[in-house]
């Protein structure tokens, strides 16, 4: 895994299936080393992976149709295929091709609600609305998938267009980096943000995970 | 030096400016289209006129491109920031000269969301095609809606949303407008990233409403139905 480079999870994805293991789990690219780290402290060595591009993350339209190809290019290679998306920007679409499909997906709208835990993260949705949500993967891609995307690097006049309404930046950490933190803490600085850090771990991830092996 | 940089705004003819300031506003240049509307009032136009041919001719243009993927939220945002400008001029000047009013709008992100750039894109294309719009802001519950109902009196209820979390209040809203027998007193249009056909359906909602030139296209239809209807009642 150490030589998959974020921009590789970006852009292309990644396919790690064997058509041995008995489990294949379909994740959005930002989701990867997670999901890898997972597996490696729980031994699930029975579950596949393979990533789509995390760069769906900007255009969600895509997803449900990549998810449709991706699980008929993979349905008869493997007994079960869970999709590690959440809605995802989708509107209940993915939810409905996944029905459609017959496979399970990850409950909640979004990776921010469930490496909270959807529950907490539900609670909180009063007080937080107006906090701006980054991950590892995220605050490691910070200018691929926000500043550039946004025009801020072109256009910096527009980052109050965009962020204006919020108040805080809250880095959900799932793992201890003290460069990510400084990063994210920048990053923060950069939006004009108040910052938090905030440990969420792996969240529901982890344990919807180990339900699935 | 481009040859841009050399074109002189007022020693273009009327047709040739109009055409300039289509592509400035696509560049998103606020102090080029600032001094369009200058140049083309002080030869007489009419403020409505300025409005519709110089300024919401051009965000069509940019409004098209965004819908087929040659422009993106930052090239638009900018064009829309170009477009206010020139609104921010010809504004009171309209409430002067007596612009057509095309019908009323109260528009408002909904609660617990603070998403407001494509409600306000919408607003000012609303405007743009003659509506007067009410602008709600961000994080509206459904008491704020039922209040600017019924002070505002308008045709249309636009409600936005950005997040999978809050679209489901629009909900909320409509639901309330059945249950006081007010529903059928409005027409109600939903967008917002997220959103869908299949959820504006679903909820109840008149219509959805994909981009702020679609916005536009539905309400002047749905305004057209109710005066049709208007007519033959």
């Amino acid at each position: 895994m150490t030589d998959i480079s974020d921009q590789e999870l970006a852009e292309n994805g990644l396919d790690l299936s064997t058509a041995k293991g008995r489990i294949l789990v379909l994740a959005c690219g930002a989701l990867a080393r997670e999901i890898l780290a997972i597996q490696k402290a729980s031994n699930l060595n029975h579950m596949d992976l393979t990533c789509l591009p995390a760069n769906y993350h900007l255009y969600p339209d895509k997803i449900p149709a990549a998810v449709e190809e991706a699980v008929v290019k993979h349905q008869t290679n493997y007994d079960v295929i869970f999709v590690a998306y959440a809605d995802c920007g989708t509107g209940g679409l993915l939810q409905s091709k996944c029905d459609e499909l017959g496979v399970k997906m990850i409950a909640g709208p979004h990776c921010y609600s469930f490496f909270e835990g959807n529950d907490v993260f539900a609670q909180k949705a009063d007080d937080e609305f107006t906090c701006f949500y980054l991950t590892d993967f995220l605050v490691r891609q910070f200018d691929a998938f926000i500043w550039k995307p946004m025009g801020l690097d072109r256009h910096p006049d527009l980052r109050d267009m965009y962020f204006g309404n919020y108040t805080k930046l809250i880095y959900q950490a799932q793992t201890n980096d003290p460069a990510l933190d400084a990063k994210a803490e920048d990053c923060a600085a950069r939006l004009g943000l108040a910052y938090e850090r905030r440990f969420t771990g792996y969240g529901d991830l982890e344990t919807v995970l180990r339900a699935e092996a | 030096m481009s040859e841009e940089e050399d074109i002189i705004l007022s020693e273009l003819p009327d047709d040739e400016l109009v055409l300039q300031m289509h592509d400035d506003l696509y560049d998103g240049l606020k102090e080029e289209i600032e001094e369009g509307v200058h140049i083309l009032l002080g030869r007489g136009w009419q403020p409505y006129e300025v409005l519709t041919t110089a300024l919401v001719a051009g965000m069509t243009i940019v409004g098209k491109d965004f819908r087929d993927g040659i422009l993106f939220v930052p090239e638009v945002l900018l064009a829309a920031n170009a477009m206010k400008a020139g609104m921010f001029i010809l504004k009171p000047l309209l409430a002067e000269t007596g612009a057509p009013q095309v019908g009323k709008m109260v528009i408002g992100t909904v609660k617990g969301d603070i998403h407001d750039i494509g409600k306000n894109l919408v607003g000012m294309m609303m405007e743009g095609a003659g509506f007067e719009v009410i602008d709600m802001g961000i994080n509206n519950p459904v008491e704020g809606y039922l209040e600017a109902l019924e002070t505002e009196k308008p045709d249309i209820l636009g409600m936005s949303a950005l997040l999978t979390t809050t679209m489901p209040y629009m909900k909320v809203v409509i639901d309330t407008l059945v249950e006081k027998g007010m529903r059928d007193d409005y027409i109600v249009l939903v967008g917002g990233a997220p959103l869908n056909e299949e959820f504006g359906k679903a909820i109840g909602a008149d219509a959805y409403c994909r981009d702020a030139a679609v916005a536009v296209e539905t309400a002047k239809e749905f305004m057209a139905r109710k005066h049709n209807q208007g007519a033959t009642t």
